[in-house]
């Protein structure tokens, strides 16, 4: 066993993990930080994204050691702690972006990395961007939609195809 | 997964030193060796990190104008700042899975790899790159050995690979969109000596030189010059995502695809 120690969420946190141990299995089963969703453990569905120092990462495909000293955010991280949810979750809301919510941690977490990088995001720039996140439920689009309007754009042309 | 001791050394020669022990394997973005690992297809019993080691990392252009690259350096940093100085390569970079894979993914890592269907193998193939390690230099043409086998030595890290800037060059990948490598993918550079074309994703031998084509186009630098050119289905990859025929048609229409897209 190792000591690993990172910040999650603004708070320091550490905990005894194997090298083996997965940066998702530290959080949920660790830190009991079960928000971060673990859909195929194999790097495709892209449940389980968190932020890494910032970036996009799927939590199943990383080890906790790697991310000693690290900034993770989990969508834990995201409402405020009162319990207001954030623009992008409140647009998921709004714009029913989730059916059963299974992808919707990861899709929360992959769309603001997107909108810190590009503000104001295309439609196709949206889908492009959420390639590695898969939702057996809503068949997208109105998980676009919440992206569009969580990035202050008009969604009233993004139809259903 | 098997368990595993992990190591995250901050020097090459500390990661060199570590990758000593028997049966020690490097771990570049690990998006490859986790899935590997969990399969048990694999086990070491020490996992080296290269991700701490600052002198593998980021992308620079030398005195002789070719671009370098640190082989711990993820598809996400060389997709923006090679953007600049070799927007082909940079293209390719920005289309390897999806943005989590990219941001931990490294360059060392998918040509240590040498994964048939991988996109970097064709443009290293592809530019002449010269791949350097902790031990040597080996081109290009020297390095990859066939699915999934390379050059490398046991022990032995990418630490940098060297690619000269073509007159122009274009990637063409046919997205295999499940797994979102290339079904098939033809990278051409030309440069003033010559032109060169690499496949990848066809071939049961992994990346290679598709020489009648280069021939060709080194005759005349246009999609035409590639008419009627075919090759041989045999050797192709065939599986329930395409046949041999279908992947050898891909081969030609990808490459012309890339020579269009250099004029
Ligand atoms: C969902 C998904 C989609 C993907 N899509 C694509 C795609 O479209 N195109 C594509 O090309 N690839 C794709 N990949 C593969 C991805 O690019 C991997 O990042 C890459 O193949 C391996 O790089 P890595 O840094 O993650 O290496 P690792 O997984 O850490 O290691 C892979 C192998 O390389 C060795 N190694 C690692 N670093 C070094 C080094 N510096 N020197 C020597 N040996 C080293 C390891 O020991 C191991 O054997 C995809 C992966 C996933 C999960
Ligand atoms: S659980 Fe990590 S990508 Fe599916
Ligand atoms: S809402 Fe059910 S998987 Fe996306």
């Amino acid at each position: 066993m190792t000591q690993v120690s990172m910040t999650v969420n603004g708070k320091a946190v550490s905990g005894d993990v194997e090298g083996r141990t997965l940066l998702s299995s530290f959080l949920r089963d660790h830190l009991a930080l079960t928000g971060t969703h673990v859909g195929c453990d194999t790097a495709q569905c892209g449940a389980c994204v968190v932020h890494v120092n910032g970036e996009a990462v799927k939590s199943c495909n990383m080890l906790a050691l790697e991310a000693e000293g690290a900034e993770v955010g989990t969508i834990e991280g995201q409402a405020a702690e009162d319990g207001t949810l954030n623009t992008i979750q409140q647009a998921f809301q709004d714009h029913h972006g989730l059916q059963c919510g299974f992808c919707t941690p990861g899709m929360v977490m992959s769309a603001a990395a997107l909108l810190k990088e590009n503000p104001r995001p295309s439609e196709a720039e949206i889908r492009k961007y959420l390639e590695g996140n898969l939702c057996r439920c809503t068949g997208y689009h109105n998980i676009v939609k919440a992206i569009m309007a969580a990035s202050g754009q008009d969604v009233t042309s993004i139809a259903a195809e | 997964m098997y368990s595993f001791e992990f190591e995250k050394p901050s020097t090459i020669a500390d990661a060199v030193a570590a990758l000593g022990g028997e049966d020690a394997q490097a771990l570049g973005g690990g998006q490859t060796l986790i899935p590997t690992l969990k399969q048990r297809l694999a086990a070491p019993t020490k996992l080296v990190s290269v991700s701490g080691i600052a002198e593998m990392k980021g992308v620079c252009v030398e005195d002789d104008g070719s671009v370098a690259i640190g082989g711990a350096t993820t598809h996400a940093t060389v997709a923006r700042e090679a953007a600049g100085s070799y927007p082909a390569l940079a293209a390719l970079a920005g289309q390897i899975g999806d943005p989590a894979v990219r941001n931990r993914g490294t360059i060392g890592g998918s040509i240590a790899n040498n994964d048939p269907a991988a996109c970097y193998p064709a443009a290293v193939l592809g530019s002449g790159a010269t791949i350097v390690t902790n031990a040597r230099q080996i081109a290009a043409d020297d390095f990859f050995e066939g699915m999934f086998g390379t050059a490398l030595d046991e022990g032995e890290i990418i630490t940098s690979v060297r690619f000269p800037v073509p007159q122009a060059a274009s990637y063409q990948k046919f997205l295999q969109p499940a797994s979102r490598f290339a079904l098939v993918g033809a990278y051409v550079a030309r440069f003033a000596s010559g032109v060169r074309v690499a496949i990848t994703g066809a071939s049961e031998d992994g990346v290679f030189r598709w020489s009648e084509a280069e021939a060709a186009l080194d005759k005349e630098f246009r999609p035409d010059a590639l008419m009627g050119l075919k090759i041989n289905p045999m050797n192709m990859i065939g599986d329930l995502h395409g046949s041999k025929d279908y992947r050898a048609h891909l081969v030609s229409v990808m490459t012309k695809r890339a020579v269009e897209a250099c004029m």
